[in-house]
């Protein structure tokens, strides 16, 4: 140990700190951060102000209690605005229990064989699908071949098809961040596997479960691509009553509002962003909510 | 500290040699099993696998009735694979392969009609870190006797279970209170409290006290004491002189180059600590290896 061998010697250090080259690394990294965060930060600043500006003063109870009129003045949101709860509610309905058990199956049930590693392969293939794709689907599956047509429960079935990977993924990644340590002590006192996933597995991996399904849902919220492939209607004076009544929903009255020519038209397409954004704050607060809550119960 | 330690690491190590050559020892060690009469829980010729990993090799071994017996050994020498395997916990993972019986109470509990999770209410067990389910620990005692559909008084088990467990008194007062609100010692004692309160014959625990502080693990130990009075104890541990201190039987388990997992020796606590029959046992006691 006390040799010396080569070139280590006692005193002359072999270390060459130099703090500063580093420091000046470490500060560059969060100046590079920071700005990166701006920049993002302020693109929406940008949008949102202008969209409120825009949309400043077409906020009034007849926007929301008036169907869609060639006048802008006599305009309103109401068909878009029930047709996509409508919608969400039958989406939701379809994709969550069918999403969560197919989770449950494959993370807990499933032996591990190529069989099952190839269907959860494609899983996560499917949630990058583009969204047009699961439009032409659900038009020719359940607009045609189930003769849906273009109604509610239609875009409903297409939706959930969209959002099905997504939630499956997001459920798997919730039951795999349940502590393998509380099935152990569950199986060691004599519980079978159901009694075990849904006493501890499921009530642990539910916050997470609900939060996939919740950003799922936001994101089908916004979708208007496969929408308008199974020919969800753009202009409706009524609302839907049926789930086989046509409808519309928010993004595709935006769009085909600002698809018009007179610019009070692009002031409501402005109006209808703002309704659909805070649709989605609220869907996404609700999901940090139930996490929050559910979280500190449990 | 209860009782005099029975081993001391620091002697030198001719003198323990000296005890080797003791003439009774030498013919102690040749082809004398220890009698149990009457075990409550039978190894034969026991062999595990992970996939092609043989982490267990041929182990036979009887489990006295209403004692502690404790497993010592180094670091993957197989006695927690051997202790996930009397109550088929193993099983859990996939790939995983047995050979010979286990026997509780005569009857062999790797049989074809025998069902894994009844196995496990009679066999209970303790892990290395105490793991109470994220609840009160009123439905940490339950959640186990519901499953297996237990029909009597909710609170008497409850108050039973955690007096049983050395835990009444400190928790009496809020049974609501999360589990996970305890100390490490109290968490580990709810889970001992819950694992008696299915009624099992026999404690399976899995280095229950490696996690805690000095003055818990006392506590445990001298709850692992009252406990034998009730139920057949299987510790694995690898601190010695907790093997010393609790136990009345003790197996040494070890793997070499040729097999992984083999019990080398198993003998009452006193006679496997001051008086070694196989050298490697003399070895490890005396803290050469491991």
């Amino acid at each position: 140990m006390a040799e010396e061998t080569g070139t280590m010697e006692r005193g002359k250090s072999a270390f060459a700190p130099n703090m500063q080259w580093r420091r000046v690394k470490s500060h560059f990294f969060v100046a590079l951060g920071m700005l990166c965060v701006l920049l993002g930060i302020v693109t929406l600043v940008v949008l949102l102000v202008d969209v409120i500006l825009q949309s400043a003063g077409w906020f009034d109870w007849q926007f929301f209690t008036s169907f869609d009129s060639r006048f802008p003045e006599r305009a309103g949101i109401k068909a878009a605005l029930f047709g996509t709860l409508y919608m969400m509610a039958f989406t939701m309905l379809m994709a969550v229990p069918i999403g969560i058990m197919s989770a449950v199956y494959l993370e807990e049930y499933a032996s591990d064989n190529w069989f099952t590693q190839f269907i959860q392969i494609n899983i996560a293939n499917l949630a990058g699908v583009p969204s047009i794709v699961y439009g032409l689907l659900g038009l020719q599956v359940f607009v045609r071949w189930m003769e849906m047509g273009r109604s509610v429960l239609a875009g409903s079935c297409t939706m959930a098809l969209l959002i099905l990977p997504v939630i499956i993924v997001a459920s798997r990644e919730a039951i795999r961040a349940v502590p393998p340590s509380m099935r152990e002590a569950s199986f060691a006192l004599g519980a079978s596997k159901w009694e075990t996933v849904r006493s501890h597995v499921l009530p642990y991996a539910l916050p997470g479960m609900l939060t996939g399904a919740i950003l799922a849902a936001a994101r089908a919220i916004g979708e208007t691509a496969p929408l308008i492939t199974i020919g969800a209607l753009t202009f409706v004076p009524f609302l839907p009553e049926h789930p086989l009544d046509r409808f519309t929903v928010l993004p595709i009255q935006i769009f085909n509002w600002v698809s018009r020519a007179q610019s009070e038209f692009h002031e409501l397409a402005a109006a209808g962003i703002i309704v659909l954004l805070v649709v989605l704050i609220v869907l996404n607060s609700a999901a940090i909510y139930l996490r929050q809550r559910l979280r500190t119960r449990y | 500290m209860k009782g005099p330690s029975l081993i001391n690491t620091k002697e030198p190590v001719a003198a323990v040699e000296t005890v080797v050559k003791q003439p009774g020892a030498a013919e102690k060690s040749k082809n004398a099993p220890v009698e149990i009469p009457d075990p409550a829980v039978e190894v034969h010729d026991f062999s595990l696998w992970y996939g092609d990993f043989r982490a267990v090799t041929d182990v036979s071994i009887k489990f006295p009735r209403k004692k502690i017996t404790a497993v010592i050994g180094p670091s993957g020498c197989g006695k927690s694979t051997l202790l996930r395997g009397i109550n088929r916990m193993n099983e859990l993972i996939g790939g995983v392969r047995t050979q010979g019986n286990v026997l509780l109470e005569g009857t062999d509990i790797y049989a074809p009609d025998v069902d894994p999770v009844e196995v496990r209410r009679r066999i209970g067990m303790v892990f290395q870190k105490p793991n109470p389910f994220p609840r009160s620990i009123r439905d940490n005692i339950l959640f186990g006797a519901r499953v297996n559909g237990y029909q009597a008084d909710e609170d008497e088990l409850v108050e039973a279970s955690l007096r049983g467990a050395a835990l009444w008194d400190e928790v009496k007062d809020d049974l609501k209170q999360s589990g996970l609100a305890l100390s490490g010692g109290q968490q580990q004692r709810l889970c001992i409290a819950r694992a008696i309160a299915v009624s099992p014959e026999v404690l399976l625990m899995d280095e229950p006290c490696s996690a805690l502080d000095p003055i818990a693990t006392l506590k445990i130990e001298d709850l692992m004491r009252d406990l034998a009075t009730d139920f057949t104890i299987i510790i694995v541990t690898h601190n010695m002189q907790q093997a010393a201190r609790v136990s009345d039987y003790t197996a040494f388990m070890l793997s070499d180059d040729k097999a992984r997992g083999k019990l080398i020796e198993f003998g009452p606590t006193a006679d496997l600590f001051t008086n070694p029959t196989d050298e490697r046992t003399e070895a490890y006691i005396t803290g050469r290896f491991g």
